[in-house]
């Protein structure tokens, strides 16, 4: 078993050695598999931070219950304690109509102008907060239909539109997200593959002496394949560094941007999860395009 | 130990390189396969290390049969011939000791086993004081002898050599041709592919010769 693994570390080390040989090529691959795996890292990290920015929203879901006039206070009490008890609820709020008139005073500036009213036509009512486990908008329609049908219940209302614009624009990104990282591993793939390619056919008179002292394929491909682990795992680091330098830079105006809507919130860096999927990405693809190749080419290859 | 029974091998142009050729080289023999270039000589020595695959006939290495022997097989049966080429194919980037080393790291032999073994064969070619050079640093001689060395590492029961003394002088040639004798002598079927008639004469051993693809001498030494 030691001596396995020993020639495996032998392999590896050749195969940087193989890598370090031509220094210029290394790079630029090294280069491309970076850029082309921080273009879906950005967006990934883009869309985590939005759904961040929409939980931490003060405007976060809320249905506001509007009661009919004159609903007896047992009855209020009532719907109050079944709503809190909902999933979907995180916290409710009753506003009295009292309450409501002394806001509508403060916010619509007729002031005293409304004490002229014999009677005060608002109605009572209760604000549903919904809890960030309820799911899609569907959910909460579904919680608001239900609410409707209350005989307390005059009116129950929901800003559907902005949220559910809101969710379908994230579920498109998101999937967006997936398309590109797709297309782009693809072309780590053939990134990869094409130098790995080219090695085999620089390699072509070693191969074939190999095969003649009885070199299966498998012994032969192992260090192709460390080659594209290598370079993959490379250029992950490599989109490491390009997704931090660019997140450094955004930090601060997006802060600024935030500021302006609400406070409290820091936008996520990249984090640990984030960074070993791009290191587990980068060596599978690399593995990959490199088996894809040395598959293929190495077959041709027989000694003459 | 190496046995051709009625093997004709025609390449896909529609060149006959060997025609019905029959013989039976013996455990522990040594044998020199002559012939002028293109009598078949180097197709001959491909099917027993099946570089090439004999399109009828039989052809037997070790007792076992090769003619139908699955791809997978193959480089067992590689590992098992000592195989001497005439334009060495050393790995120029690696040291002497390094390409020696190439049939047993292949075979997953030990590391210590791999430093005790490649030293012996490097010594027995006289070569051990320059195990960490590289081959271009060496004469054309000696990367012949490096080859030998390489050939023989891993105790095969067979060796073979195509051409061996092709581009050295009579003297270095001489001696190539005497490391084969020696390792004839410690008990390895030896089958040597060469133009040069002296060693014949001078070693005196078996000879089979190929004219336009027919065995045409040597033949009658058949057995089996």
């Amino acid at each position: 078993m030691t001596e396995y693994l020993l020639r495996h570390v032998q392999v590896l080390l050749a195969s940087f050695g193989q890598l370090a040989r031509a220094p210029g090529s290394t790079l630029m691959t090294v280069c491309v598999i970076g850029i082309t795996l921080a273009l879906p890292a950005m967006l990934y990290l883009l869309v985590d931070n939005t759904k961040s920015v929409i939980r931490n929203w003060q405007g976060r879901p809320q249905v506001s219950v509007f009661l009919k006039q004159h609903v007896a206070e047992q009855d209020v009490l009532s719907l109050q304690q079944e709503l809190a008890r909902r999933p979907e609820t995180e916290s409710i709020e009753l506003i009295t109509s009292d309450e409501a008139l002394e806001e509508f005073k403060t916010r619509s500036g007729f002031g005293q102008a409304l004490d002229i009213l014999s009677e005060n036509p608002l109605p009572a009512s209760i604000v549903v907060h919904i809890s960030d486990d309820a799911g899609d908008a569907a959910v909460i329609e579904a919680l608001v239909r239900d609410i409707e049908t209350r005989p307390e219940v005059d009116l129950a209302q929901w800003d559907l539109a902005w949220v559910k614009r809101l969710h379908v624009i994230l579920k498109l990104v998101q999937r967006a997200v997936i398309v590109l990282a797709a297309l782009l591993g693809l072309a780590v793939i053939i990134i990869v593959s094409n130098t790995s390619r080219l090695a085999i056919l620089n390699r072509r008179d070693e191969i074939e002496t190999m095969k003649l002292i009885g070199a299966t394929d498998g012994f032969i491909r192992r260090p192709f394949l460390y080659g594209g682990v290598i370079q993959g795992v490379l250029g992950a680091v490599c989109a490491i560094i390009i997704v931090s330098v660019c997140l450094s830079l955004l930090d601060g105006p997006i802060a600024e941007l935030l500021a302006l809507y609400h406070g409290g919130f820091a936008m996520s860096g990249i984090n640990p999860r984030t960074i070993s999927m791009l290191l587990v990405a980068g060596g599978v693809l690399g593995w990959l395009a490199a088996r894809t190749a040395v598959g293929r080419h190495l077959r041709r290859i027989e000694p003459q | 130990m190496i046995q051709f029974a009625q093997v004709s091998k025609r390449y896909e142009s529609g060149h006959e390189a060997l025609r019905n050729v029959s013989f039976f080289l013996e455990k522990q023999e040594m044998a020199f396969l002559i012939g002028r270039s293109g009598a078949g000589k180097s197709t001959l020595l491909k099917l027993i290390i099946r570089v090439e695959n004999v399109t009828h006939g039989q052809l037997f290495v070790n007792e076992r049969n090769i003619t139908r022997m699955k791809d997978r097989h193959i480089p067992r049966l590689r590992r098992e011939i000592g195989v001497v080429f005439q334009n060495h194919r050393l790995l120029h980037d690696r040291t002497v000791f390094d390409n020696v080393a190439l049939p047993l790291v292949v075979s997953g032999v030990g590391h210590r086993e791999i430093g005790r073994r490649v030293r012996a064969a490097l010594d027995k070619v006289d070569l051990l004081s320059k195990e960490r050079l590289y081959p271009i640093m060496l004469s054309g001689g000696e990367q012949q002898r490096v080859g030998i060395a390489r050939a023989v590492v891993n105790r095969p029961p067979v060796l073979l050599a195509d051409e061996p003394t092709g581009n050295l002088d009579p003297l270095l040639s001489d001696e190539i041709m005497d490391i084969f004798h020696q390792f004839n002598q410690f008990g390895v079927t030896v089958l040597v592919a060469t133009h040069e008639y002296r060693h014949i004469d001078r070693l005196r051993k078996r000879v089979l010769e190929l004219d336009n693809g027919r065995l045409v001498r040597g033949a009658s030494e058949e057995h089996g």
